[in-house]
């Protein structure tokens, strides 16, 4: 599954660091450090559905499952094995 | 209104062609005429937008015996009253000019004379008696007032622009105010985003002779006195209603006609109202559209030209239209910015002149001091969430906030979105509490800063507590609204609602607003209302909204708040292709002006551009725009500089 965390992680550097992979650590909870605004959200919850190909129901869509690389780690997984 | 510009040498003189050099770059601010006058240690230029006294107003102006001289941007709304009070004392007046009544007053008062001003100012009295310069500025800052000060020297003027004439002056963008601006949308204080040029702060005066430079202050905002009065709802409301009437029939006083913008908003109906009604039943009305619908106000616009049946145009702003006007935009506000407002306020003021008008009432300031911004509300509902952090149903009060956040798209995330809320909710000691997450979320666009410039600059708190320091030392003792109220007034209106929005965006075009609800009296009013009465319960505007009960259509009054906003990244990268901003936001560029990080500026255009100009984040936009109007500002002040 690192290669889940690895995907996501260049992607949150790419589009929301732009670049710069400063301390994005597997568990930086990116709404305390900032690393993603109150309307960047939807951004990540396309980029989800889309390269993984899931589709995530809307009582899933907390911060548990969403905010930061682990949590997003074991929700994608999660998720994969029940599809 | 006008543009005003000066110099005082008390060691040398100064060449005569600076001064009109000075002035040619105020040109826009008076179109109508100008004047100079050279003596000594002073230089005072002047130029005019005729108003009052057409024909024998020109100006400097002076007192009986010619040894005082002023220069005057802006309007006296009493001064007949002052007039009269000054004639009665034996001062005789040459012409029917307000500016006239500031001269006789300074002999009678000196600096006490700003105690009898009721208006919207900056000037330079210039005393040969003493060789003392008198600079002053309005209590609000609705008129602009710069200076750059230099031992024995002094340059002021109405814009930068003016001073920046003066080639032995150096351009350097400042990088710990550049920071304050991507941090608050504003420097603080006295500062401008230039190094070593500085503002006379509103409601301050300044003194200059040989004995050097003093700035004093003579008005201040009047929140949190605790004179809250209990008093029925319905005497507030008369008191305001007469208020008003007064600060609005004063503010029509001109010999040339007076219109008004109409926004769709209660503030600017209301005020139309009273003059339609009691006033000027030919009124005639100006607004801006959007031809994007998510922020366009056209149809409350309507609504309110139907009720008043005002002689109304109007004009649609696109996305194009934005684009292209830009870098003038810049060359006006002489800020970076980090939203398009300002925008399409110049096309605003620009259909304005064009239908032969000079001076616009508009309804801004009402949000601040009646308390219609989110930000108080925001305040209110965390501050109502932290008393219970795990409530479900708390938070849900953010949604009727901010529509545009919980919109249909990212309402599934409400959970997510309610945390970004949640974020530092519960360090109520904080001063600076209802500020403190727009900051925050401000800030982070500073990621986009080069190194040089990070290393330059400092952190969130160190902006929190260099601001925390200049609060009064009650301030804590206020009740949480008037805090509130105070920071919004003292930053975001003085600093950049009425500089980048207002002065800038009408005097680009010629055109004076004035503002009733920035009156001091009514000022004063909302400051002693208790703050229940300001904002009830979630009603953002209360008392204001009772004022304007069947004066204004209902549907206006209870219409949700929609702040006025403007599209960003389409108006740049979208469909119509600007020169100037690839330009400026290309990687070469970027790096030789230094301000900005040019792999992380690129990928940010990259982004934009693959989704057609559409950025999804809030913070995204922002930065897009801070990051080229800071490089334009660059491009027209420091890379290219004018030379008239």
């Amino acid at each position: 599954m690192d290669k889940t965390k690895e995907k996501i992680r260049s992607f949150m550097i790419e589009n929301f660091l732009f670049g710069e992979d400063i301390d994005l650590k597997d568990d930086t909870s990116f709404l305390e450090e900032g690393i993603i605004d109150s309307t960047g959200v939807l951004e990540l919850i396309e980029y989800l559905e889309e390269e993984f190909n899931i589709q995530i129901d809307d009582e899933d869509l907390i911060p548990e499952n969403l905010d930061s690389l682990n949590n997003l780690e074991q929700f994608i997984s999660k998720l994969l094995k029940t599809s | 209104m006008c543009g005003i510009a000066g110099i005082i040498n008390h060691q040398a003189s100064e060449e005569k062609s600076l001064l009109i050099k000075m002035s040619e770059f105020l040109r826009h601010r008076g179109p109508d005429a100008s004047g100079t006058y050279a003596q000594g240690p002073a230089s005072l230029a002047h130029t005019r937008l005729s108003i009052i006294d057409l024909n024998s107003g020109d100006q400097p102006i002076h007192n009986e015996n010619k040894t005082i001289w002023i220069v005057f941007n802006g309007e006296i709304f009493n001064y007949p009253e002052l007039k009269n009070q000054l004639l009665a004392k034996g001062h005789k007046f040459y012409t029917k000019t307000d500016t006239e009544v500031i001269i006789h007053l300074y002999e009678e008062f000196g600096t006490q004379l700003f105690d009898h001003l009721n208006g919207q100012f900056a000037f330079a009295i210039w005393d040969q008696n003493t060789e003392e310069l008198l600079l002053g500025r309005d209590r609000m800052g609705i008129r602009p007032l710069f200076y750059c000060h230099n031992h024995h020297r002094l340059v002021f003027a109405s814009e930068i622009k003016a001073i920046f004439a003066d080639n032995t002056i150096p351009r350097q963008i400042d990088p710990a105010n550049l920071s304050d601006i991507f941090t608050c949308w504003a420097t603080l204080g006295d500062q401008t985003c230039f190094k070593n040029i500085f503002q006379i702060p509103p409601g301050h005066y300044a003194r200059f002779s040989k004995k050097g430079l003093k700035i004093k202050q003579y008005w201040q905002l009047p929140f949190g006195k605790k004179i809250y009065q209990e008093r029925s709802v319905e005497d507030w409301r008369e008191e305001l209603n007469q208020l008003l009437l007064d600060a609005t029939r004063i503010r029509l006083r001109a010999d040339v006609p007076v219109g008004a913008y109409l926004s769709g908003g209660i503030d600017s109906t209301y005020t139309s109202a009273l003059v339609k009604n009691n006033f000027n039943n030919k009124l005639c009305t100006f607004s801006v559209g959007f031809s994007d619908k998510q922020f366009d106000e056209s149809y409350f616009q309507k609504k309110a030209v139907d009720y008043l049946g005002t002689d109304h145009k109007t004009i649609s702003c696109s996305y194009n239209d934005i684009g292209k006007i830009f870098p003038k935009v810049i060359w006006h506000t002489e800020t970076p910015i980090i939203r398009t407002a300002p925008a399409p306020l110049m096309m605003l003021s620009q259909l304005v002149r064009e239908n032969n008008f000079k001076v616009v009432l508009t309804g801004e300031g009402a949000d601040e001091v009646f308390a219609g911004y989110n930000i108080f509300k925001e305040d209110k509902v965390r501050r109502f969430w932290a008393k219970n952090p795990d409530s479900r149903i708390r938070p849900r009060l953010l949604e009727k906030l901010y529509p545009y956040i919980f919109s249909q798209n990212n309402s599934k995330a409400v959970r997510f979105l309610e945390l970004f809320f949640k974020k530092g909710m519960m360090d109520l000691d904080s001063p600076v509490y209802s500020h403190m997450l727009r900051w925050e979320n401000t800030s982070h666009l500073k990621q986009f800063f080069s190194k040089d410039l990070k290393n330059q600059t400092s952190d969130l708190a160190d902006f929190t507590n260099r601001y925390t320091k200049t609060l009064p030392d009650d301030f804590m003792s206020w009740d949480t609204l008037s805090r509130a109220q105070y920071i919004e007034n003292k930053i975001f209106l003085s600093n950049y609602l009425l500089s980048s929005q207002g002065d800038r965006m009408a005097m680009a075009n010629s055109i004076e607003g004035r503002y009733p609800f920035l009156d001091h009296r009514v000022i004063e009013f909302a400051a002693k209302l208790p703050p229940h009465i300001r904002m009830n319960g979630m009603t953002e505007k209360y008392i204001l909204k009772k004022a304007a009960e069947g004066l204004i259509p209902s549907e206006l009054i209870n219409r949700p708040k929609q702040p006025y906003r403007a599209p960003i990244s389409q108006a740049f990268l979208g469909d119509t292709h600007h020169e100037y901003v690839h330009e400026l936001l290309s990687e070469k560029i970027i790096h030789e002006y230094g301000y900005f990080d040019p792999q992380k500026t690129s990928r940010l255009v990259k982004k934009c551009q693959q989704q057609k100009g559409k950025l999804l984040s809030e913070r995204e936009n922002m930065a897009l725009v801070g990051i080229l109007s800071t490089q334009l500002l660059d491009f027209h002040f420091i890379k290219n500089p004018q030379t008239t």
